[in-house]
């Protein structure tokens, strides 16, 4: 027996322990402090460096400083302190360096409430702060994905030298189940660009500044490169049923195990529909989607928000198919007898 | 340079923005700003020549890294 | 070669040209005639040389005319976001806690944008040295009002002159900076005539030598002239900086405690991989439990809402019902009640348990519903699937299930726990009673897996006692 039952915050901060990560900024916010409680408790034992900062925004610039020295470095946040880590990710992205952000999603606008949603993706798929950038967003459903996501985002981040999001929400946190975790720690090489505060690393530089209009185009172009790199290689799905369905439901994050229960169901009565999950939602895992709308008729977007990804499967599918979309808001999660009348009534409604 | 025996100072004039603070704080008022303009277009200090006492005085009054360079007490050179 | 022992000139710690700045003009800095940076420039980068830090110090440049620090100083290099520079430093100092930081900010960065991480990198002490340029004016963003322009100063956006009534007072960082425990050195200077040139460059060495001894934060701040901002020339900017800002401004040391204060600890080697293994509890474990394929194909999926009032363990009990089924090798989640009724009030979970793949962790159609509290049973008893099992803590609670579609299960778990001798474990009762009813999974495994949880003998044999307990009554009372 090599599984542990844990939470999935908790198996987040065991698997970035485990990446080689040796540095935690960060700022408490419910739903996402059992990831901030789990580092501080694990950090002395481990020899990490745990720091609680006076603010997401210190936090956010403390992982900037640590990530330009090397080091795997993380912090974790929900919704309105992402919101305020905006300015730093920017810089990260500019800067091209290298971190780990969690994002345990909560309810909004403003101050909203505890209860999960999935409306940051917006604000975090879609930049966020400013400038032309992206990073890379990975969308655990399960503990065991909480750590497996969390140590592959390291490596997407020292690979790519962007910073990378986990991306998850409330009840993916406070879920405990059976966790296989890694039976080694990982080495972290040094880095040819960073600042070890020596002779043989003092001549790099970390900088987001370009004097000119042409040297920031560059280094644009440069980033857009990466990000066309990034969807060419790091597409990641999951689908169940998908190859003979006719529809296919789509959702990421807690809302795929929700779709997945309605979506057997729905099988065994004899309806021809699936589920694909993105486990990256930047980049979207648009050629699978793609390939599929040859097959399938009709594509439904599940969602706790307003409808955001669903402009990910438009834009893949591109007026091909019909995109139907269902959301729930404020942290209202949707019954699994909701979710099956829903789907079952958009079966009908295109397929009967 | 090895006739030379006395403190002085060497204002490089392509790397000087003409600001007059080492001619105004200098003690024994032996730098001045010079009529010509340097590459830049700032009339730059200059050493009038004699009276350098090697104090330092213009070396930290100057705000540019290396425009100044004060010989405290010279040695003869090999 | 000419001996250059005894000559003033540009220090070793600033690069030879300048190949970071753009243009021709590589030996000279960005700056406009007469500014103050310069001057402080060579007094870091002397303190640098005499110090030997250049090699292991990151300098941290800010937001404001500085931002291109990076142009000239032959150390490591970060730029910062505006106001950030200490909390960017801090993660430098944390990352490298063998090397050196200077955070090099002006008035706007530090004093406004910035305060926050300024007093909190100073709170916690942080090995790190930061050069605080006050000239009262925002340089780079065009001669607006900073928080320390001084009172009735006209500038950009105090076109008027700074009302202090409306526009705040101009605000004396060294003052606050000292009251702070940690700092152990501050101390304001001015880079004005000769004698304060001298003073500031001691200060500076004396910041950075206190840095190298790891004595924690310092502080200097460095009063400092802008002509351009001050719409003034030089000679007279620096006669403003002297007679005005000097005046307000009072310079002098706000905190010395270089002598009592004690060396910051060296940090620690980092503990082996299987050191950090061990503290992670990872790893793999012995099996405590011997399971068949058999039994996992044959097992019926349990969806188990148990629900009680906070304090009587009820999400304990579903933990350790999830943990029993890992162990089992079957798929499970757990899930606690979400939300402020956590807080008082019931508190439940859910737990899924299957064989194959756990889809939805939410049980809003519980096969198996545990009340341990009436409000409890009140709440879910309808939503339990018809053939579904409910357990009634039958000492709390006095009704009865109302429903005849459902098999009712009374124990006294409460009770049980009691005369067992540990009142809390009415919970342990609870997940007994379940699995001697149902059989779903063994009860003898059950206390296998104790064994292995529990630390302390005692409170092992207590459960355990528990637990037979339960088993006792549920075989006597309930099949």
């Amino acid at each position: 027996m090599n599984k542990e039952f844990i939470k999935g915050n908790e198996a987040i901060v065991k698997g970035a322990i485990l990446a080689g990560c040796t540095h935690y900024f960060g700022y408490p916010i419910t739903p996402s402090s059992e990831v901030v409680h789990a580092f501080a408790q694990l950090a002395p034992k481990t020899g990490c460096t745990f720091l609680q900062a006076e603010s997401e925004v210190a936090a956010i610039n403390m992982v900037y400083g640590a990530a330009g020295c090397g080091v795997r470095v993380m912090t974790a946040s929900s919704s309105p302190g992402i919101s305020l880590k905006q300015e730093g990710i920017s810089y990260i992205a500019a800067a091209e360096l290298p971190c780990v952000i969690v994002d345990v999603v909560r309810s909004g606008p403003g101050l909203g409430n505890i209860f999960p949603e999935q409306s940051d993706y917006n604000q975090i798929v879609k930049g966020g702060g400013h400038g032309n950038y992206k990073c890379i967003v990975l969308a655990p459903n399960s503990a065991q994905e909480m750590c497996d996501m969390t140590i592959k985002a390291f490596d997407l981040a020292d690979k790519y030298l962007t910073p990378v999001y986990v991306l998850t929400d409330g009840y993916v946190g406070q879920m405990m189940e059976p966790v296989t975790f890694p039976s080694e720690v990982k080495k972290v090489e040094r880095k040819d660009w960073a600042l070890y505060s020596d002779k043989a690393s003092k001549h790099n530089l970390v900088c987001t500044i370009r004097m000119s209009a042409e040297e920031m185009e560059e280094l644009n172009i440069k980033l857009q490169k990466k990000y066309a790199e990034i969807e060419k290689n790091e597409q990641q799905y999951e689908e169940v049923n998908c190859k003979d369905a006719e529809m296919v439901v789509v959702a990421y994050g807690i809302t795929s195990r929700l779709a997945r229960t309605a979506v057997e169901e729905l099988r065994e009565k004899g309806m021809k529909i699936g589920l694909f999950r993105p486990q990256a939602v930047y980049p979207f895992p648009k050629d699978r989607l793609a390939e599929l709308a040859n097959t399938a008729k009709v594509f439904t977007a599940l969602e706790l928000s307003n409808g955001q990804m669903v402009d990910d499967v438009r834009l893949t599918l591109n007026g091909k198919r019909p995109v139907e979309f269902y959301g729930r808001m404020g942290g209202v999660v949707p019954t699994h007898k909701e979710i099956v009348e829903v789907l079952s009534s958009l079966y009908k409604k295109h397929l009967a | 340079m090895s006739e030379e025996k006395t403190p002085r100072v060497e204002i490089q004039p392509e790397l000087c923005k003409g600001c007059e603070l080492c001619i105004s704080q200098c003690p024994k008022k032996v730098l001045e700003l010079g009529k010509d303009l340097n590459h830049m277009g700032y009339n730059f200090a200059t050493y009038k020549g004699d009276g350098c006492i090697g104090c330092g005085v213009c070396f930290y009054a100057c705000p540019e890294p290396g425009t100044i360079r004060v010989y405290k007490k010279i040695r003869g050179d090999k | 070669m000419e001996n250059l022992d005894n000559t003033i000139g540009k220090p070793q710690s600033f690069y030879d040209t300048f190949e970071r700045k753009p243009g021709k003009d590589k030996q000279i800095v960005h700056y406009c005639p007469g500014c103050g940076h310069g001057r402080i420039h060579k007094l870091i980068a002397e303190a640098l040389d005499s110090l030997e830090m250049a090699d292991e110090t990151v300098f941290v440049s800010p937001v404001g005319c500085s931002v291109f620090g990076y142009y000239y100083f032959d150390t490591g290099n970060i730029q910062a976001a505006h106001g950030r520079a200490p909390a960017v430093g801090t993660g430098v100092a944390r990352a490298n806690k063998k090397g050196y930081v200077i955070s090099y900010q002006g008035d706007g960065d530090l004093a406004a944008i910035g305060t926050a991480e300024i007093i909190h990198a100073a709170n916690r002490g942080e090995n790190m040295t930061v050069i605080f340029v006050n000239n009262g004016i925002y340089g780079m963003t065009g001669g607006q009002m900073a928080p320390t322009s001084l009172e009735g100063q006209k500038t950009a956006t105090s076109p008027y002159g700074r009302d202090i009534a409306d526009m705040g007072a101009p605000i004396r960082m060294s003052e606050i900076i000292a009251k702070l425990d940690a700092p152990v050195y501050v101390e304001r200077v001015s880079v004005s005539d000769f004698k304060n040139i001298n003073k500031a460059k001691k200060a500076i060495h004396t910041a950075l030598k206190a840095q190298k001894d790891r004595k924690g934060f310092t502080f200097v701040e460095v009063l400092s002239a802008c002509p351009e901002g001050w719409k003034l020339s030089p000679v007279d900017a620096i006669k403003r900086l002297q007679d005005v800002m000097e005046t307000y401004y009072p310079l002098g040391q706000y905190k010395n405690e270089l002598e009592t204060r004690p060396t910051k600890a060296e940090p620690l080697p980092r503990p082996s991989d299987k050191d950090i293994m061990t503290a992670l509890g990872v790893g793999d474990k012995a099996a405590i439990i011997n399971v068949t394929d058999t039994f996992v194909k044959n097992f019926k999926e349990q969806r188990v809402r148990i629900s009680g009032f906070g304090g009587q363990g009820v999400l304990l009990a579903g933990t350790t019902l999830g943990n029993l089924a890992m162990h089992h090798e079957l798929a499970v989640t757990w899930l606690p009640s979400y939300g402020p009724e956590m807080r008082g009030g019931t508190a439940n979970c859910h737990v899924m348990i299957n064989n194959s793949v756990v889809g939805t962790p939410v049980v809003d159609k519980p096969n198996v519903l545990i009340a341990m509290n009436g409000p409890s049973l009140d709440e879910f008893e309808n939503t339990v699937e018809a053939g579904g099992t409910i357990f009634v803590n039958s000492s709390i609670v006095d009704k009865k299930v109302k429903r005849t579609d459902v098999k009712a299960v009374y124990v006294p778990m409460t009770n049980i726990a009691e005369d067992a001798g540990i009142k809390k474990a009415a919970n342990m009762v609870a997940v007994a009673a379940y699995l001697s009813y149902s059989k779903a999974m063994d009860l003898n495994s059950l206390i296998d897996l104790l064994k292995v949880n529990f630390k302390k003998k005692e409170l092992v044999d207590a459960n355990i006692k528990v637990i037979h307990a339960a088993k006792e009554y549920v075989e006597k009372n309930c099949m």
